[in-house]
């Protein structure tokens, strides 16, 4: 849930110590969380219709994994000896999926004080066990860029990772890509939908506000990027005992985005302050790397198109606020048309697992074709995050991240059986099946052994039910689509 | 599976085909139905009628807002408007049983959003006096081939302010089309919503903006509490009721909380209980069974854990969508996936709902997705259709393609579920309804934009 608060955070710390021993059984693919699967050198996948999204898609094809990366593809291979082969007839391979805007695996979504907070930075509350990573993987996701919410003008830094679930946090970052940070624009940043009772209006209260919080920053930020620049200059022209000017952890992420080092993707919903944003963009020469949600980006798609920016939207969500009033299913044929880079992203740990369903969508509503449908959360988003040369296709060279169906996967009826990162099977949904009755003894054997130990002073015996008391209440609907647009989350 | 037809390529020309058919009837005001003619015959259709066997190759005649024959052999009755549907297939209209519509525009604005009303217990307010019917929604709905659901007070939207009452008020089944509410009515009082209370630990305080931790005996004393003022209403209302029958109610002063009650406690209106786990469900059955009121359980997000009790009291189930997080960390990651084959498998009668207006329009696809985890794809059809009409006691109007019944029909390409799926003509009591929206319209505006000069 992407809101002011924490909700993430200590969601776990909060539960019984036996939850989270529970989980720590529950939540395994298989086995033991901590342990990351062996990956064979050599797998062949065969059999399958491999829809490459790059180069068309294979009738009774092959890919050959080496190593972790792609090593061919193709209708005739044959297994090399010692290679792990998967039977893959009548199922479909597809890359793995990438969530341009996730918020899994974090343990803090926002900085709800200052509308600049840029000091804040997602790698640091990376949290490895965070259950919705494996849902993701269920979902054939295998990476996702994750986000500070929109509370703030300027949110925090982000990074992209691979779901590589059992492994610690710091394997989980996607070696290599481009950092980022979030921007917000609209309705969240300016707190329209809710207030902190008994606080005053907190500043930017308008979008006129907001693009001065940005300007603003970008200004001082450029300032200090000439004070380090002045003062390297004099270093390197052999000046000795100079004083290093004072490091400001805020301006620093700022000052790497005016040197293209690190990437803005920006929540925005209307039309304006998208443009806004752009002209900002100009006005300190630096590039917007995506616009997030970006719901009416198709109304100025030539805009965004010349200005080579790429949109991240959703499906079909709207009318959960005024600025999502206009929102249309159609928005991402209408930019793809136009000749944006789009793509699908989720917001949500929920909806990130059925993104090929939610990419299908653009196929009605907008006529896009199978493969630029596809497109959309497969290389599209790779691209958009600077990290194509590595995922988001079926090619030999690129990394082995890949999701097995067992229907086309632009259909609702399509279930994920295998999801693979680096050449190895991070999700086997027949061992997940197999799985759980193991897990549900030994989850009995736990409960068993805590309602033994308990005393049982003055509560009742009903009381004593595991399932009470570090519960969160039973979900609504959608929580995070409500709880979010009402607080001001990151919707 | 039944079915996994997969349309790769959908023509957004359908719509002006649409337009163009519609030219032939005159011009239809913005959204909403085309009078004249009353009589229509879909042909050469395969026919799902959810009432036997599919008709491969069949006719549907309308009459007079109803269905007045259906099947292979059925001759086209002279004047008929005659909708060539060689290729398409026929199915009754989808029923979405959770939603807001109507009585919720735009969620965070409250001004747009009638959905909730103040207090715990509003057992008299009706959904159907604040259902606005140009609403944008309803159009939006429509075009994704939903012909009505069911409008439920206290069930979401944003003006709860945390809570969402006990009795939240009278829920309204309504078409998807009509000039006034009155002409969308199918049956002002469906169903009575009761928020089944929650023991809460953990709560959200807005008025210090943190999260607050409670002790479970505290919690349970506020929900011991909240259960006992619900029996007291009951109690009183049963008192009210006999009154009203002796005729002695006029002697006291009119109630008109208690009066609306009164048809809930004669077990004539059933009492549609939001409940998600296991334990409130069963708290729910106890109290409902106790005072002898009639349950329909909504939510049910652990409803698998009680399918028997459930069964036994024939009590049926309402879903949320089958597209949301399981309720613990420890949960298989399907768990709500499975939960509709597994009712089925118990024999519970379910039908499965959006609970929302934005995404109402997903119903199909989780209905759908119920189908890629187990369920029957006919159980699943049944789930958005006949399933929630027989269980709001509307089974003899709507919900299968039977003479006699309201004429709320769908013409598609394809299966209703899958997401590539087009509605093709859409039938509102027998009229041909406009599938045009806000945002169709917007669609077109925009992709006629002339290019922007650089």
């Amino acid at each position: 849930m992407r809101i002011l608060f924490p909700v993430h955070a200590g969601r776990a710390r909060i539960a019984f110590v036996l939850l989270l021993l529970l989980s720590a059984f529950c939540l395994a693919p298989s086995g033991d969380a901590a342990t990351p699967p062996d990956a064979p050198a050599v797998i062949l996948i065969q059999n399958a219709t491999v829809m490459t999204v790059a180069h068309g898609t294979i009738e009774h094809g092959s890919i050959l994994i080496k190593d972790g990366k792609i090593a061919e593809v193709g209708q005739t291979i044959k297994a090399p000896a010692g290679a792990q082969v998967i039977e893959a007839s009548g199922q479909f391979v597809i890359p793995g999926i990438i969530d341009c805007h996730s918020h899994i695996a974090a343990e803090a979504i926002n900085e709800g004080s200052v509308s600049v907070s840029s000091m804040v930075n997602m790698e640091e509350v990376l949290d490895p066990e965070d259950i919705n990573i494996y849902r993701d993987l269920a979902g054939g996701v295998t990476s996702a860029n994750i986000l500070h919410g929109s509370a703030n003008s300027i949110g925090g830094q982000t990074l992209v990772i691979k779901l590589r679930w059992g492994q610690p946090a710091a394997k989980l970052a996607f070696e290599g890509a481009l950092p980022g940070i979030k921007f917000a624009l609209g309705e969240n940043p300016k707190r329209s939908n809710f207030s902190v009772p008994g606080q005053p209006r907190r500043y930017p209260a308008t979008r006129m506000g907001v693009e001065e919080t940005i300007r603003a920053a970008f200004s001082e930020a450029r300032d200090y990027k000439k004070t380090w620049d002045d003062y390297r200059k004099r270093v390197a022209a052999g000046e000795k005992n100079l004083i290093a000017p004072r490091r400001d952890l805020k301006l620093e992420p700022l000052v790497e985005v005016l040197e293209g080092k690190r990437y803005v993707h920006s929540h925005c919903y209307r039309e304006d302050e998208i443009l806004m944003l752009l002209r900002l963009a100009k006005e300190f020469g630096f590039k917007v790397r995506t616009l997030q949600h970006v719901l009416e980006g198709y109304k100025v798609a030539d805009e965004l198109a010349a200005a080579g920016v790429g949109a991240s939207t959703f499906s079909d969500w709207w009318a959960y606020k005024v600025e999502a009033y206009d929102a249309i299913p159609y928005n991402a044929a209408l930019m793809t048309r136009r000749g944006v880079i789009v793509s699908i992203n989720s917001d949500d740990a929920e909806e990130a697992t059925h993104l090929n369903q939610e990419a299908a969508k653009s196929m009605k509503y907008g006529g896009l074709s199978h493969d630029e449908a596809l497109k959309l959360v497969t290389l599209n988003p790779a691209m958009q995050l600077g990290i194509d040369k590595r995922v988001g296709s079926i090619e030999v060279g690129k990394d082995a991240d890949l999701a097995i169906y067992n229907h086309d996967p632009l259909s609702a009826y399509a279930v994920v059986q295998k999801t693979l990162i680096d050449g190895r099977v991070y999700f086997d949904r027949e061992k997940d099946l197999a799985n759980r009755a193991e897990i549900e003894k030994e989850k009995k054997t736990l409960t068993d052994k805590l309602k033994k130990s308990e005393k049982k002073p003055e509560q009742k015996p009903e009381e004593k039910k595991p399932e009470q008391g570090p519960k969160p209440p039973a979900a609504s609907p959608r929580p995070t689509a409500q709880a979010g647009a009402r607080l001001g989350g990151a919707l | 599976m039944k079915k996994k037809k997969v349309t790769r390529f959908s023509s957004p020309l359908y719509f002006f085909n649409f337009l163009c058919l519609v030219c032939l009837f005159g011009a239809p005001a913005a959204g909403a139905q085309i009078q004249a003619p009353s009589v229509y015959a879909i042909t050469h259709a395969k026919i799902f009628t959810l009432a036997g066997s599919p008709i491969a190759d069949g006719t549907l005649v309308i009459r007079d807002g109803k269905i007045a024959a259906v099947g292979a052999a059925v001759e086209v009755p002279a004047g008929a408007q005659i909708i060539d549907a060689k290729g398409l297939e026929v199915y009754p209209g989808l029923f979405d049983a959770v939603t807001q519509m109507g009585l919720s525009e735009i969620g965070a604005v409250g001004a747009t959003v009638d959905a909730t009303e103040a207090g715990s217990y509003n057992p008299d307010v009706v959904a159907a006096s604040a259902i606005s019917p140009s609403s944008e929604h309803l159009a939006v709905t429509r075009a994704s081939g939903i012909t009505e659901v069911l409008a439920v007070p206290a069930s979401g939207g944003f003006d709860f302010g945390g809570s969402r009452g006990t009795l939240g008020g009278q829920a309204s089944a309504i078409h998807l089309a009509g000039w006034t509410v009155e002409e969308m009515l199918i049956k002002k009082s469906a169903a009575l919503v009761l928020n089944w209370p929650q023991i809460q630990t953990q709560t959200f305080d807005f008025s210090t903006f943190s999260r607050k931790e409670k002790p479970y005996s505290e919690a349970k004393q506020e929900y011991d509490k909240q259960v006992n003022e619900l029996t007291d209403w009951i109690d009183r209302a049963r008192h009210y009721a006999q009154a009203m029958d002796k005729g002695s109610v006029s002697k006291y002063d009119r109630d008109l909380k208690l009066e609306a009650l009164a048809s809930v406690v004669r077990g004539q209106l059933p009492v549609l209980v939001f409940a998600n786990r296991a334990r409130d469900i069963r708290s729910a059955i106890e109290f409902c069974d106790k005072q002898k009121l009639k349950m329909i359980l909504a939510g049910g997000a652990e409803a698998y854990k009680v399918k028997d009790l459930l069964r036994s009291k024939d009590i049926p189930v309402i879903l949320r969508p089958v597209l949301s997080s399981p309720p613990d960390e420890d949960d298989p990651y399907d768990r709500e996936l499975t939960e509709p084959a597994e009712l089925a498998a118990a024999g519970v009668k379910f039908a499965i709902a959006s609970f929302d207006n934005s995404f109402a329009r997903r119903l199909g696809q989780n209905a759908a997705n119920a189908v890629a985890h187990g369920l029957s794809y006919d159980e699943a059809l049944r789930a958005v259709t006949i399933h929630p009409a027989q269980i709001f006691g509307l089974g003899s109007q709507i919900g299968t393609l039977e003479q006699g019944k309201i004429a709320n029909i769908l013409v598609t390409n394809g299966d209703p579920l899958e997401l590539t799926t087009e509605v093709k003509y859409l039938f509102i009591k027998g009229q041909l309804t406009s599938t045009e929206n806000r945002h169709h319209q917007l669609y077109k505006k925009y992709a006629e934009r002339p290019k922007a000069p650089n």
